[in-house]
Protein backbone atom coordinates (compact mmCIF):
# COMPACT_ATOMS: atom_id res chain seq x y z
CA UNK A 1 0.00 0.00 0.00
CA UNK A 2 1.31 3.37 -0.86
CA UNK A 3 2.41 5.19 2.13
CA UNK A 4 3.22 8.94 1.45
CA UNK A 5 6.33 10.96 4.13
CA UNK A 6 6.28 14.20 5.42
CA UNK A 7 8.95 14.21 3.21
CA UNK A 8 7.03 13.55 0.06
CA UNK A 9 4.62 15.65 0.99
CA UNK A 10 7.02 18.82 1.32
CA UNK A 11 8.41 17.43 -2.09
CA UNK A 12 5.20 17.54 -3.25
CA UNK A 13 4.40 21.28 -2.08
CA UNK A 14 7.69 22.30 -3.57
CA UNK A 15 6.48 21.03 -7.13
CA UNK A 16 3.04 22.46 -6.65
CA UNK A 17 4.40 25.91 -5.56
CA UNK A 18 2.56 25.69 -2.32
CA UNK A 19 3.55 26.97 0.68
CA UNK A 20 2.67 24.37 4.08
CA UNK A 21 2.57 24.99 7.75
CA UNK A 22 3.85 21.79 9.37
CA UNK A 23 0.50 20.72 10.67
CA UNK A 24 -0.61 20.82 6.87
CA UNK A 25 2.58 18.29 5.89
CA UNK A 26 1.40 15.75 8.85
CA UNK A 27 -2.25 15.91 7.82
CA UNK A 28 -1.70 15.54 3.96
CA UNK A 29 0.44 13.09 4.58
CA UNK A 30 -1.77 10.57 6.36
CA UNK A 31 -4.48 12.04 4.24
CA UNK A 32 -2.62 11.44 0.68
CA UNK A 33 -1.57 7.98 1.91
CA UNK A 34 -5.12 7.24 2.63
CA UNK A 35 -6.49 8.26 -0.34
CA UNK A 36 -3.81 6.76 -2.81
CA UNK A 37 -4.37 3.78 -1.04
CA UNK A 38 -8.04 3.65 -1.91
CA UNK A 39 -6.84 4.44 -5.52
CA UNK A 40 -4.43 1.71 -5.50
CA UNK A 41 -6.99 -0.77 -6.73
CA UNK A 42 -6.45 0.13 -10.25
CA UNK A 43 -3.05 -1.95 -9.93
CA UNK A 44 -4.41 -4.93 -10.52
CA UNK A 45 -6.88 -4.41 -13.39
CA UNK A 46 -6.07 -6.07 -16.79
CA UNK A 47 -6.26 -3.44 -19.25
CA UNK A 48 -4.01 -5.41 -21.85
CA UNK A 49 -5.23 -4.54 -25.35
CA UNK A 50 -6.79 -1.02 -24.35
CA UNK A 51 -5.43 2.20 -25.12
CA UNK A 52 -5.62 4.69 -22.57
CA UNK A 53 -8.66 7.64 -23.20
CA UNK A 54 -7.74 11.19 -24.05
CA UNK A 55 -10.87 12.57 -25.65
CA UNK A 56 -14.39 10.85 -25.33
CA UNK A 57 -16.97 12.36 -28.17
CA UNK A 58 -14.19 11.22 -30.75
CA UNK A 59 -12.93 14.95 -31.68
CA UNK A 60 -9.74 15.18 -33.30
CA UNK A 61 -7.63 18.25 -34.55
CA UNK A 62 -10.34 21.00 -34.09
CA UNK A 63 -8.80 23.41 -36.29
CA UNK A 64 -9.41 27.12 -37.10
CA UNK A 65 -8.71 29.51 -39.64
CA UNK A 66 -5.72 31.08 -38.71
CA UNK A 67 -6.99 34.74 -38.59
CA UNK A 68 -6.85 37.43 -36.11
CA UNK A 69 -10.73 37.94 -35.05
CA UNK A 70 -12.05 40.45 -32.20
CA UNK A 71 -14.24 39.28 -29.40
CA UNK A 72 -14.38 42.31 -27.84
CA UNK A 73 -12.49 41.49 -24.84
CA UNK A 74 -10.66 45.61 -24.09
CA UNK A 75 -7.29 45.43 -22.80
CA UNK A 76 -7.81 47.67 -20.38
CA UNK A 77 -10.61 45.44 -18.29
CA UNK A 78 -8.72 42.84 -18.75
CA UNK A 79 -5.58 44.40 -16.67
CA UNK A 80 -7.77 46.23 -13.96
CA UNK A 81 -7.75 42.56 -12.66
CA UNK A 82 -3.78 42.71 -12.32
CA UNK A 83 -2.15 42.92 -8.79
CA UNK A 84 0.49 45.01 -9.47
CA UNK A 85 0.93 47.18 -13.06
CA UNK A 86 3.34 49.37 -14.66
CA UNK A 87 3.14 51.16 -17.98
CA UNK A 88 0.59 48.50 -18.85
CA UNK A 89 2.89 46.03 -17.87
CA UNK A 90 2.67 43.47 -15.11
CA UNK A 91 5.25 43.38 -12.91
CA UNK A 92 6.44 41.16 -11.17
CA UNK A 93 8.86 40.05 -8.45
CA UNK A 94 12.80 39.78 -9.66
CA UNK A 95 13.51 36.55 -11.01
CA UNK A 96 17.15 35.68 -11.26
CA UNK A 97 19.70 36.56 -8.36
CA UNK B 1 -46.28 25.27 -4.15
CA UNK B 2 -43.37 27.06 -6.50
CA UNK B 3 -44.01 30.94 -6.46
CA UNK B 4 -42.34 30.52 -10.08
CA UNK B 5 -44.47 29.17 -13.06
CA UNK B 6 -42.73 27.28 -15.36
CA UNK B 7 -39.89 28.94 -17.31
CA UNK B 8 -41.77 29.01 -20.79
CA UNK B 9 -44.81 30.10 -18.93
CA UNK B 10 -43.26 33.17 -17.51
CA UNK B 11 -41.59 34.24 -20.34
CA UNK B 12 -45.00 34.44 -22.18
CA UNK B 13 -46.68 36.19 -19.00
CA UNK B 14 -43.53 38.94 -19.78
CA UNK B 15 -43.73 39.37 -23.13
CA UNK B 16 -47.45 39.61 -22.84
CA UNK B 17 -47.29 42.47 -20.52
CA UNK B 18 -49.26 40.91 -18.05
CA UNK B 19 -46.04 40.75 -15.72
CA UNK B 20 -43.06 42.56 -16.06
CA UNK B 21 -39.57 41.32 -15.99
CA UNK B 22 -38.82 44.44 -13.22
CA UNK B 23 -40.97 42.23 -10.98
CA UNK B 24 -39.85 39.02 -11.17
CA UNK B 25 -36.34 40.42 -10.55
CA UNK B 26 -37.99 42.55 -7.62
CA UNK B 27 -39.78 38.97 -6.45
CA UNK B 28 -36.64 37.16 -6.57
CA UNK B 29 -34.22 39.80 -5.14
CA UNK B 30 -36.58 39.76 -2.05
CA UNK B 31 -36.93 35.78 -1.66
CA UNK B 32 -33.49 35.82 -1.51
CA UNK B 33 -33.00 38.76 1.05
CA UNK B 34 -35.93 36.44 3.44
CA UNK B 35 -34.19 32.98 2.87
CA UNK B 36 -30.80 34.53 3.46
CA UNK B 37 -29.68 31.81 6.44
CA UNK B 38 -29.65 29.21 4.69
CA UNK B 39 -26.50 31.12 2.58
CA UNK B 40 -27.35 29.78 -0.78
CA UNK B 41 -25.89 32.87 -2.49
CA UNK B 42 -22.49 34.84 -2.26
CA UNK B 43 -23.64 38.07 -4.25
CA UNK B 44 -26.80 39.34 -5.69
CA UNK B 45 -26.69 41.30 -8.51
CA UNK B 46 -28.95 44.05 -7.69
CA UNK B 47 -28.57 46.84 -10.04
CA UNK B 48 -27.24 45.03 -13.22
CA UNK B 49 -30.17 42.94 -13.00
CA UNK B 50 -32.47 45.93 -12.45
CA UNK B 51 -31.36 47.68 -15.49
CA UNK B 52 -31.92 44.64 -17.61
CA UNK B 53 -34.97 44.11 -16.52
CA UNK B 54 -36.20 47.55 -17.03
CA UNK B 55 -34.51 47.23 -20.93
CA UNK B 56 -36.46 44.55 -21.21
CA UNK B 57 -39.47 46.04 -20.13
CA UNK B 58 -39.19 49.30 -22.50
CA UNK B 59 -38.13 46.93 -25.65
CA UNK B 60 -41.77 44.89 -24.66
CA UNK B 61 -43.83 48.49 -24.66
CA UNK B 62 -42.50 49.10 -28.04
CA UNK B 63 -43.83 45.64 -29.82
CA UNK B 64 -40.51 43.88 -29.68
CA UNK B 65 -39.92 40.40 -29.18
CA UNK B 66 -38.00 39.46 -26.39
CA UNK B 67 -36.91 35.50 -26.70
CA UNK B 68 -37.92 32.54 -24.95
CA UNK B 69 -36.59 33.44 -21.15
CA UNK B 70 -37.82 36.92 -22.00
CA UNK B 71 -37.70 38.52 -18.20
CA UNK B 72 -36.42 35.05 -16.73
CA UNK B 73 -34.59 35.48 -13.30
CA UNK B 74 -32.05 33.07 -12.92
CA UNK B 75 -28.93 32.49 -10.75
CA UNK B 76 -25.34 31.10 -11.59
CA UNK B 77 -23.14 29.71 -9.69
CA UNK B 78 -20.13 31.66 -9.03
CA UNK B 79 -17.79 29.68 -11.00
CA UNK B 80 -19.33 31.36 -13.88
CA UNK B 81 -17.90 34.92 -15.36
CA UNK B 82 -20.54 36.92 -15.89
CA UNK B 83 -19.85 40.61 -17.58
CA UNK B 84 -18.89 43.59 -14.51
CA UNK B 85 -19.35 41.46 -11.71
CA UNK B 86 -16.88 39.85 -8.88
CA UNK B 87 -16.48 35.92 -9.49
CA UNK B 88 -14.65 34.13 -6.89
CA UNK B 89 -15.66 30.13 -7.65
CA UNK B 90 -16.08 30.95 -3.51
CA UNK B 91 -12.59 30.76 -3.01
CA UNK B 92 -10.12 33.75 -0.83
CA UNK B 93 -7.56 33.74 -4.28
CA UNK B 94 -10.27 34.93 -6.58
CA UNK B 95 -12.18 37.33 -3.90
CA UNK B 96 -12.35 40.53 -5.69
CA UNK B 97 -11.65 39.10 -9.10
CA UNK B 98 -14.25 41.28 -11.44
CA UNK B 99 -14.86 39.30 -14.73
CA UNK B 100 -13.77 40.82 -17.59
CA UNK B 101 -15.77 39.23 -20.22
CA UNK B 102 -18.59 36.54 -19.51
CA UNK B 103 -19.55 33.53 -19.90
CA UNK B 104 -20.88 31.75 -23.71
CA UNK B 105 -23.78 29.81 -21.40
CA UNK B 106 -24.32 33.59 -19.81
CA UNK B 107 -24.57 35.27 -23.20
CA UNK B 108 -26.97 32.83 -24.60
CA UNK B 109 -29.55 32.83 -21.93
CA UNK B 110 -29.29 36.89 -21.89
CA UNK B 111 -29.62 36.15 -25.86
CA UNK B 112 -33.04 35.11 -24.89
CA UNK B 113 -33.90 37.19 -22.63
CA UNK B 114 -33.26 35.63 -19.00
CA UNK B 115 -31.69 38.09 -16.05
CA UNK B 116 -28.89 36.75 -13.89
CA UNK B 117 -29.91 37.92 -10.37
CA UNK B 118 -27.18 36.26 -8.76
CA UNK B 119 -24.18 34.41 -7.88
CA UNK B 120 -24.80 31.03 -6.43
CA UNK B 121 -22.01 29.23 -3.36
CA UNK B 122 -20.17 26.24 -3.95
CA UNK B 123 -17.61 24.45 -2.65
CA UNK B 124 -14.38 26.46 -3.22
CA UNK B 125 -13.21 25.54 -7.62
CA UNK B 126 -16.30 23.48 -7.83
CA UNK B 127 -13.89 20.88 -5.11
CA UNK B 128 -16.74 19.22 -2.89
CA UNK B 129 -20.07 16.93 -2.13
CA UNK B 130 -21.20 19.27 0.22
CA UNK B 131 -20.58 23.03 -0.16
CA UNK B 132 -19.14 22.79 2.51
CA UNK B 133 -15.47 23.95 1.14
CA UNK B 134 -16.81 27.60 0.39
CA UNK B 135 -14.34 29.95 1.55
CA UNK B 136 -18.05 31.81 2.34
CA UNK B 137 -19.37 29.56 4.61
CA UNK B 138 -21.87 26.32 4.46
CA UNK B 139 -24.77 26.15 2.27
CA UNK B 140 -27.61 24.45 4.87
CA UNK B 141 -30.03 22.00 3.22
CA UNK B 142 -33.72 23.42 2.29
CA UNK B 143 -35.45 20.89 3.87
CA UNK B 144 -33.08 20.87 6.92
CA UNK B 145 -30.80 23.57 8.10
CA UNK B 146 -28.44 21.00 9.99
CA UNK B 147 -27.46 19.16 6.73
CA UNK B 148 -25.71 19.58 3.72
CA UNK B 149 -27.22 20.83 0.56
CA UNK B 150 -24.86 18.27 -1.22
CA UNK B 151 -22.03 19.68 -3.41
CA UNK B 152 -20.48 21.16 -5.37
CA UNK B 153 -23.16 23.52 -6.84
CA UNK B 154 -25.40 23.25 -3.30
CA UNK B 155 -26.15 27.24 -3.44
CA UNK B 156 -27.80 26.67 -6.90
CA UNK B 157 -29.43 23.35 -5.89
CA UNK B 158 -30.81 25.00 -2.30
CA UNK B 159 -31.55 28.34 -4.01
CA UNK B 160 -33.67 26.34 -6.88
CA UNK B 161 -35.64 24.52 -3.70
CA UNK B 162 -36.02 27.53 -1.56
CA UNK B 163 -37.82 29.46 -4.92
CA UNK B 164 -35.20 32.22 -5.04
CA UNK B 165 -34.99 32.01 -8.51
CA UNK B 166 -36.83 29.86 -11.59
CA UNK B 167 -33.68 28.04 -12.15
CA UNK B 168 -30.04 28.20 -11.16
CA UNK B 169 -26.83 26.77 -13.61
CA UNK B 170 -24.27 24.51 -12.25
CA UNK B 171 -21.24 22.37 -13.06
CA UNK B 172 -20.68 18.73 -13.13
CA UNK B 173 -17.24 17.32 -13.14
CA UNK B 174 -18.06 14.38 -11.13
CA UNK B 175 -21.66 14.78 -10.00
CA UNK B 176 -21.80 18.32 -9.09
CA UNK B 177 -25.16 18.92 -10.47
CA UNK B 178 -26.88 15.64 -9.83
CA UNK B 179 -25.32 15.53 -6.44
CA UNK B 180 -27.34 18.71 -5.04
CA UNK B 181 -30.44 18.26 -6.93
CA UNK B 182 -30.68 14.41 -5.17
CA UNK B 183 -30.00 16.24 -1.25
CA UNK B 184 -32.30 19.10 -2.63
CA UNK B 185 -35.28 17.43 -4.20
CA UNK B 186 -34.37 19.06 -7.45
CA UNK B 187 -33.86 18.16 -11.00
CA UNK B 188 -30.69 18.42 -12.15
CA UNK B 189 -28.87 18.02 -15.51
CA UNK B 190 -25.49 16.87 -16.35
CA UNK B 191 -25.11 16.96 -20.63
CA UNK B 192 -22.79 15.52 -22.61
CA UNK B 193 -19.67 15.99 -22.71
CA UNK B 194 -19.30 18.79 -24.89
CA UNK B 195 -23.00 19.71 -25.62
CA UNK B 196 -22.73 23.17 -23.74
CA UNK B 197 -19.61 25.72 -24.29
CA UNK B 198 -17.51 25.90 -20.92
CA UNK B 199 -15.60 29.11 -22.36
CA UNK B 200 -15.68 31.61 -19.00
CA UNK B 201 -16.20 28.94 -16.34
CA UNK B 202 -13.64 28.25 -13.90
CA UNK B 203 -12.13 25.28 -15.01
CA UNK B 204 -12.17 22.33 -12.78
CA UNK B 205 -10.87 19.13 -14.57
CA UNK B 206 -11.42 19.64 -18.56
CA UNK B 207 -11.59 16.11 -19.34
CA UNK B 208 -14.88 16.22 -17.06
CA UNK B 209 -16.30 19.36 -16.39
CA UNK B 210 -19.81 20.14 -17.73
CA UNK B 211 -22.64 22.92 -17.39
CA UNK B 212 -25.86 22.46 -16.85
CA UNK B 213 -29.44 23.49 -14.96
CA UNK B 214 -30.93 23.05 -11.95
CA UNK B 215 -34.79 23.27 -11.88
CA UNK B 216 -38.07 22.36 -10.32
CA UNK B 217 -39.52 20.25 -13.87
CA UNK B 218 -37.45 18.41 -16.95
CA UNK B 219 -39.21 20.48 -18.92
CA UNK B 220 -37.61 23.82 -17.53
CA UNK B 221 -34.26 22.02 -17.52
CA UNK B 222 -34.67 21.35 -21.32
CA UNK B 223 -35.58 24.53 -21.90
CA UNK B 224 -32.26 25.91 -20.74
CA UNK B 225 -30.17 23.53 -22.23
CA UNK B 226 -31.81 23.98 -25.41
CA UNK B 227 -30.91 27.64 -24.95
CA UNK B 228 -27.09 26.89 -23.93
CA UNK B 229 -26.16 24.08 -26.61
CA UNK B 230 -23.66 24.11 -29.47
CA UNK B 231 -20.77 24.87 -30.85
CA UNK B 232 -18.94 27.67 -29.83
CA UNK B 233 -15.45 28.79 -31.59
CA UNK B 234 -14.20 29.47 -27.79
CA UNK B 235 -14.43 26.20 -26.60
CA UNK B 236 -13.10 23.47 -28.94
CA UNK B 237 -14.53 20.61 -27.32
CA UNK B 238 -17.96 21.29 -28.14
CA UNK B 239 -20.30 19.34 -30.54
CA UNK B 240 -23.14 19.85 -33.16
CA UNK B 241 -26.49 19.80 -31.06
CA UNK B 242 -29.67 18.63 -32.49
CA UNK B 243 -31.90 19.91 -35.10
CA UNK B 244 -34.96 19.23 -32.84
CA UNK B 245 -35.53 21.32 -29.89
CA UNK B 246 -34.47 19.05 -26.48
CA UNK B 247 -38.08 20.18 -25.16
CA UNK B 248 -39.80 18.07 -27.77
CA UNK B 249 -40.60 14.79 -25.96
CA UNK B 250 -42.94 13.16 -28.69
CA UNK B 251 -39.90 10.35 -29.81
CA UNK B 252 -40.20 8.54 -26.66
CA UNK B 253 -42.82 7.08 -24.28
CA UNK B 254 -42.42 4.87 -21.21
CA UNK B 255 -44.14 2.63 -22.64
CA UNK B 256 -41.79 0.35 -24.32
CA UNK B 257 -38.90 2.20 -23.20
CA UNK B 258 -36.09 0.05 -22.28
CA UNK B 259 -34.05 1.01 -19.10
CA UNK B 260 -31.29 -1.09 -17.90
CA UNK B 261 -31.23 -1.01 -13.37
CA UNK B 262 -27.56 -1.04 -13.16
CA UNK B 263 -26.38 -4.07 -10.73
CA UNK B 264 -23.57 -2.17 -9.35
CA UNK B 265 -25.33 0.47 -7.94
CA UNK B 266 -27.46 -2.02 -5.70
CA UNK B 267 -24.94 -3.60 -3.58
CA UNK B 268 -22.85 -2.43 -0.44
CA UNK B 269 -23.04 0.91 0.92
CA UNK B 270 -26.67 2.09 -0.90
CA UNK B 271 -28.48 3.37 2.27
CA UNK B 272 -31.77 1.08 2.84
CA UNK B 273 -34.29 4.09 2.96
CA UNK B 274 -32.57 5.15 -0.51
CA UNK B 275 -33.04 1.52 -1.90
CA UNK B 276 -36.64 1.41 -1.29
CA UNK B 277 -37.52 4.43 -2.15
CA UNK B 278 -35.68 3.73 -5.66
CA UNK B 279 -37.45 0.56 -5.73
CA UNK B 280 -40.60 1.83 -5.60
CA UNK B 281 -39.78 4.45 -8.39
CA UNK B 282 -38.93 1.54 -10.26
CA UNK B 283 -42.00 -0.43 -9.64
CA UNK B 284 -43.95 2.93 -10.70
CA UNK B 285 -41.95 3.02 -13.85
CA UNK B 286 -42.87 -0.90 -15.26
CA UNK B 287 -45.95 -0.08 -14.42
CA UNK B 288 -46.60 2.48 -16.53
CA UNK B 289 -45.04 0.60 -19.36
CA UNK B 290 -41.59 0.53 -19.28
CA UNK B 291 -39.37 -2.52 -20.10
CA UNK B 292 -36.74 -2.72 -17.03
CA UNK B 293 -34.23 -5.08 -17.19
CA UNK B 294 -30.87 -5.49 -14.91
CA UNK B 295 -27.47 -4.67 -16.58
CA UNK B 296 -24.01 -5.16 -15.11
CA UNK B 297 -21.31 -2.98 -15.76
CA UNK B 298 -18.36 -4.77 -13.68
CA UNK B 299 -16.21 -1.72 -13.96
CA UNK B 300 -18.38 0.07 -12.46
CA UNK B 301 -16.81 0.02 -9.23
CA UNK B 302 -13.66 0.98 -10.18
CA UNK B 303 -14.81 3.97 -11.53
CA UNK B 304 -14.14 6.62 -8.35
CA UNK B 305 -10.90 5.29 -7.88
CA UNK B 306 -10.16 6.15 -11.76
CA UNK B 307 -11.88 10.00 -10.91
CA UNK B 308 -9.75 10.80 -7.64
CA UNK B 309 -7.04 10.16 -10.38
CA UNK B 310 -7.94 11.88 -13.46
CA UNK B 311 -9.75 14.44 -11.96
CA UNK B 312 -7.04 15.80 -9.63
CA UNK B 313 -4.20 15.37 -12.11
CA UNK B 314 -6.25 17.85 -14.44
CA UNK B 315 -7.32 20.10 -11.08
CA UNK B 316 -3.44 20.40 -10.53
CA UNK B 317 -3.27 21.50 -14.40
CA UNK B 318 -5.65 23.69 -14.34
CA UNK B 319 -5.19 25.34 -11.14
CA UNK B 320 -1.56 26.49 -12.07
CA UNK B 321 -2.66 29.65 -13.49
CA UNK B 322 -3.49 30.98 -9.61
CA UNK B 323 -0.27 32.15 -9.36
CA UNK B 324 -0.57 35.47 -7.39
CA UNK B 325 0.95 37.53 -10.47
CA UNK B 326 -2.04 38.18 -13.11
CA UNK B 327 -4.97 38.36 -11.06
CA UNK B 328 -6.24 37.26 -7.90
CA UNK B 329 -4.71 37.43 -3.85
CA UNK B 330 -1.18 38.09 -3.93
CA UNK B 331 1.60 37.62 -1.55
CA UNK B 332 2.87 41.12 -0.67
CA UNK B 333 5.39 39.66 1.33
CA UNK B 334 7.26 37.89 -0.83
CA UNK B 335 11.14 38.68 -1.65
CA UNK B 336 11.29 36.73 -4.69
CA UNK B 337 8.90 35.21 -7.80
CA UNK B 338 9.23 31.69 -6.40
CA UNK B 339 8.37 32.73 -2.82
CA UNK B 340 5.37 35.42 -4.53
CA UNK B 341 4.10 32.00 -5.93
CA UNK B 342 3.92 29.57 -2.63
CA UNK B 343 3.06 32.23 -0.60
CA UNK B 344 -0.16 33.28 -2.70
CA UNK B 345 -0.91 30.20 -3.07
CA UNK B 346 -0.66 29.33 0.40
CA UNK B 347 -3.33 31.69 1.78
CA UNK B 348 -5.07 31.45 -1.62
CA UNK B 349 -6.38 28.21 -1.73
CA UNK B 350 -8.39 26.01 0.86
CA UNK B 351 -7.21 23.18 2.30
CA UNK B 352 -9.17 20.77 -0.48
CA UNK B 353 -7.74 22.60 -3.79
CA UNK B 354 -4.51 22.11 -1.89
CA UNK B 355 -5.17 18.12 -1.35
CA UNK B 356 -6.19 18.06 -4.94
CA UNK B 357 -3.33 20.18 -6.64
CA UNK B 358 -0.99 17.47 -4.36
CA UNK B 359 -2.63 14.49 -5.08
CA UNK B 360 -2.80 15.29 -8.92
CA UNK B 361 1.24 16.67 -9.14
CA UNK B 362 2.20 12.84 -7.54
CA UNK B 363 0.15 11.18 -9.95
CA UNK B 364 1.40 13.22 -13.17
CA UNK B 365 4.79 13.28 -11.45
CA UNK B 366 8.24 11.57 -13.09
CA UNK B 367 7.97 7.62 -12.26
CA UNK B 368 4.42 7.60 -11.20
CA UNK B 369 2.64 8.61 -14.62
CA UNK B 370 2.37 5.05 -15.83
CA UNK B 371 0.89 3.73 -12.64
CA UNK B 372 -1.01 6.07 -11.89
CA UNK B 373 -2.62 8.83 -14.61
CA UNK B 374 -1.78 6.46 -17.54
CA UNK B 375 -3.46 3.14 -15.88
CA UNK B 376 -6.93 5.14 -14.71
CA UNK B 377 -6.96 6.70 -17.90
CA UNK B 378 -7.09 3.15 -19.60
CA UNK B 379 -9.09 1.63 -17.08
CA UNK B 380 -11.77 4.85 -18.07
CA UNK B 381 -11.43 3.32 -21.50
CA UNK B 382 -12.36 0.15 -20.39
CA UNK B 383 -15.37 2.02 -18.60
CA UNK B 384 -16.27 3.52 -22.07
CA UNK B 385 -16.02 0.38 -23.37
CA UNK B 386 -18.60 -1.17 -21.16
CA UNK B 387 -21.19 1.40 -21.08
CA UNK B 388 -20.86 1.34 -25.07
CA UNK B 389 -21.93 -2.49 -24.98
CA UNK B 390 -24.76 -2.18 -22.22
CA UNK B 391 -25.86 0.78 -24.52
CA UNK B 392 -26.58 -1.90 -27.19
CA UNK B 393 -28.95 -3.58 -25.35
CA UNK B 394 -30.69 -0.54 -23.66
CA UNK B 395 -31.99 2.49 -24.09
CA UNK B 396 -31.13 4.04 -20.93
CA UNK B 397 -29.57 3.31 -17.33
CA UNK B 398 -31.16 3.70 -14.17
CA UNK B 399 -30.02 4.20 -10.41
CA UNK B 400 -29.95 6.20 -7.32
CA UNK B 401 -28.10 9.47 -8.03
CA UNK B 402 -26.39 9.01 -4.24
CA UNK B 403 -25.96 6.13 -1.67
CA UNK B 404 -27.81 8.36 1.10
CA UNK B 405 -29.60 11.22 1.45
CA UNK B 406 -27.95 14.37 2.66
CA UNK B 407 -25.98 14.26 5.76
CA UNK B 408 -25.10 16.41 8.41
CA UNK B 409 -22.82 19.40 8.38
CA UNK B 410 -19.54 18.21 9.54
CA UNK B 411 -20.14 14.75 9.44
CA UNK B 412 -17.43 13.83 6.85
CA UNK B 413 -15.00 17.48 6.57
CA UNK B 414 -12.41 15.98 8.45
CA UNK B 415 -12.49 12.37 6.22
CA UNK B 416 -11.47 13.36 2.60
CA UNK B 417 -11.85 9.41 1.31
CA UNK B 418 -15.47 9.64 3.17
CA UNK B 419 -16.65 12.49 1.34
CA UNK B 420 -14.89 11.49 -1.67
CA UNK B 421 -17.29 7.89 -1.58
CA UNK B 422 -20.47 9.98 -1.82
CA UNK B 423 -19.91 11.16 -5.49
CA UNK B 424 -19.86 6.78 -6.15
CA UNK B 425 -22.94 7.37 -8.28
CA UNK B 426 -22.02 10.17 -10.16
CA UNK B 427 -18.75 10.13 -11.77
CA UNK B 428 -19.16 7.35 -14.01
CA UNK B 429 -21.32 9.63 -16.48
CA UNK B 430 -18.35 12.08 -16.45
CA UNK B 431 -15.61 9.94 -17.23
CA UNK B 432 -17.71 7.89 -19.82
CA UNK B 433 -19.32 11.40 -21.27
CA UNK B 434 -22.76 10.57 -21.43
CA UNK B 435 -25.86 12.60 -20.27
CA UNK B 436 -27.22 12.03 -17.05
CA UNK B 437 -30.13 13.40 -15.15
CA UNK B 438 -31.17 13.48 -11.60
CA UNK B 439 -34.97 13.79 -10.68
CA UNK B 440 -36.88 13.42 -7.19
CA UNK B 441 -37.83 10.36 -5.91
CA UNK B 442 -39.61 10.94 -3.29
CA UNK B 443 -38.72 11.16 0.44
CA UNK B 444 -36.94 8.67 2.70
CA UNK B 445 -36.63 9.82 6.62
CA UNK B 446 -38.14 13.35 5.73
CA UNK B 447 -34.92 14.32 3.30
CA UNK B 448 -35.28 13.90 -0.46
CA UNK B 449 -33.84 11.17 -2.82
CA UNK B 450 -32.87 11.68 -6.26
CA UNK B 451 -33.58 8.70 -9.03
CA UNK B 452 -30.56 9.19 -11.46
CA UNK B 453 -31.38 8.59 -15.43
CA UNK B 454 -28.51 7.85 -17.82
CA UNK B 455 -28.26 7.65 -21.78
CA UNK B 456 -25.78 6.96 -24.27
CA UNK B 457 -23.56 10.16 -25.98
CA UNK B 458 -25.56 12.76 -27.91
CA UNK B 459 -28.80 10.81 -26.85
CA UNK B 460 -29.37 14.48 -24.59
CA UNK B 461 -33.46 14.00 -26.65
CA UNK B 462 -34.16 11.25 -25.84
CA UNK B 463 -32.95 11.39 -21.94
CA UNK B 464 -35.27 14.63 -21.07
CA UNK B 465 -38.12 13.18 -22.45
CA UNK B 466 -37.79 9.65 -20.74
CA UNK B 467 -37.37 12.01 -17.25
CA UNK B 468 -40.43 13.73 -18.50
CA UNK B 469 -42.29 10.74 -18.21
CA UNK B 470 -40.45 9.60 -15.34
CA UNK B 471 -40.79 12.51 -13.39
CA UNK B 472 -45.02 12.51 -13.60
CA UNK B 473 -45.15 8.52 -13.09
CA UNK B 474 -42.70 8.56 -10.17
CA UNK B 475 -44.82 11.10 -8.52
CA UNK B 476 -47.79 9.60 -8.72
Amino acid sequence: MTKLSKDDVLKLARLARISLSDDEVERYAEEFSAILGYVDQLESVDVSDLLPTSQVTGLTNVMRDDVVASYGYDPKVLLENVPTIQDDQIKVRRMIG
Amino acid sequence: MSQWLAIRELAEQVQAGKSSALELVEQSLRTIEEKSEFNAIIATLDDTARARARRIDERIANGEKIGRLAGVPFIAKDNFLVFGTETTAASNILKGFNAPYQATAIEKLEAEGAICVAKANLDAFAHGSSTENSDFGPTKNPHDPTRVPGGSSGGSGAAVVLDLAPFALGTDTGGSIRLPASFCGAVGYKPTYGLVSRSGVVAMASSLDTIGPLTRSVEDAALVIDVMAGRDPLDSTTIERDDESYTDFSDVQLKGAKIGVIKEYFGEGLSDSVRSTIDASIEKLKAAGAEIVEVSLPSLPLALAVYYVVCPAEVSSNLSRYDGQRYGYTNADATNLDESFSGSREIGFGTEAKRRIMIGTYVLSSGYYDAYYNKAQTVRTKLINEFTAAFESVDFLLGPTAPTTAFKLGQNIDDPLAMYLIDIMTVAANLVGVPAISIPAGFAEGMPVGLQLLAAQRHDRELFALAHAAEEAVRE
